[in-house]
C-alpha cells in the first residue's frame, strides 16, 4: 500500500527540487510503479501543473517533457517519423492504452528500471536527460548514476542522421519484456542496446567493426554472436540467463536486418 | 483536502484524503460500475475517461483529477447499452465482470478511431483482461456494433 500524508501540485521546478531534498518526499511521475510499492510518503510531489507534457521540435533537437505520457510517445508524429516508428514499437506493448495514458516518460527513466522498454529506446537514440540541478547529461551516464534527489525536467534528442529499430520479446502480450533490443545507426556509428536482461539496458558499439557496409547477413550474425557472448544476462521468473542469451542473438539479427531494409527504402 | 471534479457532467466538490485513489472516490460517489479487479494496474476493469482519455482509476490520485472531467459507465448509458447488446449477441458475456472496463475502453477507442481494423481493436483492448472468453466474441461483437453504427449513418 502506498500511504501519502500530503499532496502538492508544485508551481515551479524550484519548489519540486526543494521538496524532493527530503527523502520522505517523492516526485510521483505517473505513480504507476510507485503505487505497487509498500511505502509511506510524507509529501507526494506532482509536476502535472508545470507544462512538462509536451513534445517540442527545436532547430537541432527534440525536447520531450518529463510528464509526457507513454501514449503521447506512441502517437507523436514528429518522434515516430524521426524514429521510423520505433518509438511507437517500444511502448505499444506496455500493459494497455489506459496505463500508457498515465505512465510518464520521466517516471520511466528516473527509476532506471531493468525492465524498461523506454530506457532501452532512449539509450538507442543517444538522448540526453535534463535534470533541474544536475544539468544536461548523456542518458548513458544517467542510467549508471545512483538516483540523486533531483527533478528530471525533459529528455533531449539531438537530431542526427538516424536509423533505428526496436524489438522486444514477451512471454505474453502486455507483460514485462523478457528482453528488449534497439539497434541504431547514428551518423555512421552502429549501436545495439539490450535491456530487460533483466538488468537495466546497456549499449554496445560495433567497436571491432564486425558489420560491413552492406550489412550483410554474415556480418550481422558475427556482431549478434559477439554481443550475445559479451552481454551479462540474469535469470528471473520470466526467463533464464541462457534463454535470454539465445533470444538476444535472434533479436539483434532481426533488428539489424530490418535496419538494412529501412535504409534501402 | 478539497477537490472539484466534474463527474458525469455534474460538478462535485468533496473533502478527500491526499492518498485517495480515483477509483475509491468514484465509488464513494455511487459509481459502482468502476471496479477493482487486480489492483496491479493490469486488468483494465477500473477504466474511466479523464478529459475523454481512458485511464486506470485504480492508479491515479483523486487529488490529481482536481478540476478535470471524469466520465464513468454511469454517464454513458446510451452508448453502453447499444454496445452491450452486440457483445451479448456473440455470447462473449459470461461472468460479465470485465464488462464495464471493456465497454469504457471500447467507447474510448471508437471516439478516437471510428473505423478501427481488427488489429487496432485488439491492440486497443489488450489492457482489458477477460478470463472467461478468448476475446474472439468481444472482437466479433465490436465489429458488428461498428457495422451497425455505419449502417445507421448511411440510412440517416
Amino acid at each position: 500500500m502506498l500511504d501519502i500524508k500530503n499532496y502538492v501540485k508544485v508551481q515551479s521546478l524550484e519548489e519540486a527540487y526543494e521538496l524532493c531534498q527530503d527523502r520522505k518526499n517523492i516526485i510521483i511521475g505517473g505513480m504507476l510503479w510507485l503505487k505497487m510499492q509498500n511505502r509511506s510518503v510524507e509529501t507526494a510531489i506532482d509536476l502535472c501543473d508545470l507544462g512538462l507534457d509536451t513534445i517540442v521540435e527545436k532547430e537541432n533537437e527534440i525536447h520531450v517533457g518529463a510528464m509526457v505520457t507513454l501514449r503521447q510517445l506512441e502517437q507523436d508524429h514528429l518522434l515516430n517519423d524521426y524514429t521510423y516508428g520505433a518509438m511507437k514499437e517500444s511502448v505499444r506493448h506496455i500493459v494497455g492504452v489506459q496505463f500508457r495514458n498515465l505512465a510518464t516518460v520521466g517516471g520511466s527513466l528516473f527509476g532506471r528500471y531493468g525492465f524498461s522498454d523506454v530506457l532501452t529506446m532512449f539509450m538507442a537514440l543517444d538522448a540526453y536527460v535534463e535534470l533541474y540541478h544536475g544539468g544536461i547529461i548523456p542518458i548513458q551516464e544517467f542510467a549508471n548514476m545512483r538516483p540523486t534527489p533531483d527533478v528530471l525536467v525533459r529528455i533531449i534528442i539531438k537530431k542526427s542522421p538516424l536509423h533505428v529499430v526496436y524489438m522486444s520479446q514477451r512471454n505474453t502480450k502486455t507483460d514485462f519484456p523478457v528482453l528488449t533490443c534497439a539497434v541504431s545507426q547514428i551518423n555512421s556509428d552502429y549501436t545495439c542496446t539490450i535491456g530487460a536482461r533483466p538488468l537495466k539496458a546497456v549499449t554496445f558499439k560495433d567497436e571491432n567493426h564486425l558489420l560491413d557496409s552492406s550489412l550483410s547477413d554474415e556480418s550481422i550474425e558475427a556482431l549478434a554472436n559477439d554481443i550475445a557472448q559479451k552481454a551479462v544476462f540474469g535469470s528471473n521468473l520470466r526467463g533464464s540467463a541462457d534463454y535470454r542469451r539465445r533470444i538476444s542473438k535472434v533479436l539483434i539479427r532481426r533488428a539489424f536486418q530490418q535496419l538494412r531494409e529501412e535504409k534501402k527504402s | 483536502m478539497n477537490v472539484k471534479i466534474n463527474l458525469n457532467g455534474k460538478d462535485i466538490e468533496a473533502l478527500i484524503e491526499p492518498d485517495m485513489l480515483l477509483i475509491d472516490f468514484l465509488r464513494s460517489q455511487g459509481c459502482f460500475s468502476v471496479k477493482r479487479g487486480c489492483d496491479t494496474s493490469n486488468c483494465g476493469l477500473c477504466t474511466v475517461l479523464a478529459d475523454e482519455k481512458p485511464i486506470l482509476s485504480c492508479s491515479v490520485l483523486a487529488a490529481r483529477m482536481n478540476g478535470h472531467c471524469i466520465v464513468t459507465l454511469e454517464g454513458l448509458q446510451k452508448e453502453a447499452q447499444g454496445l452491450a447488446e452486440f457483445i451479448a449477441d456473440q455470447g462473449a458475456e459470461q461472468c460479465g465482470f470485465c464488462n464495464p472496463g471493456m465497454m469504457m475502453n471500447a467507447i474510448a477507442l471508437l471516439k478516437e478511431n471510428a473505423h478501427p481494423s481488427d488489429e487496432e481493436i485488439l491492440d486497443y483492448l489488450a489492457g482489458n483482461l477477460c478470463r472467461c472468453s478468448g476475446y474472439e466474441g468481444q472482437l466479433r461483437g465490436m465489429k458488428a456494433y461498428i457495422a451497425y453504427l455505419e449502417q445507421g449513418k448511411e440510412n440517416s
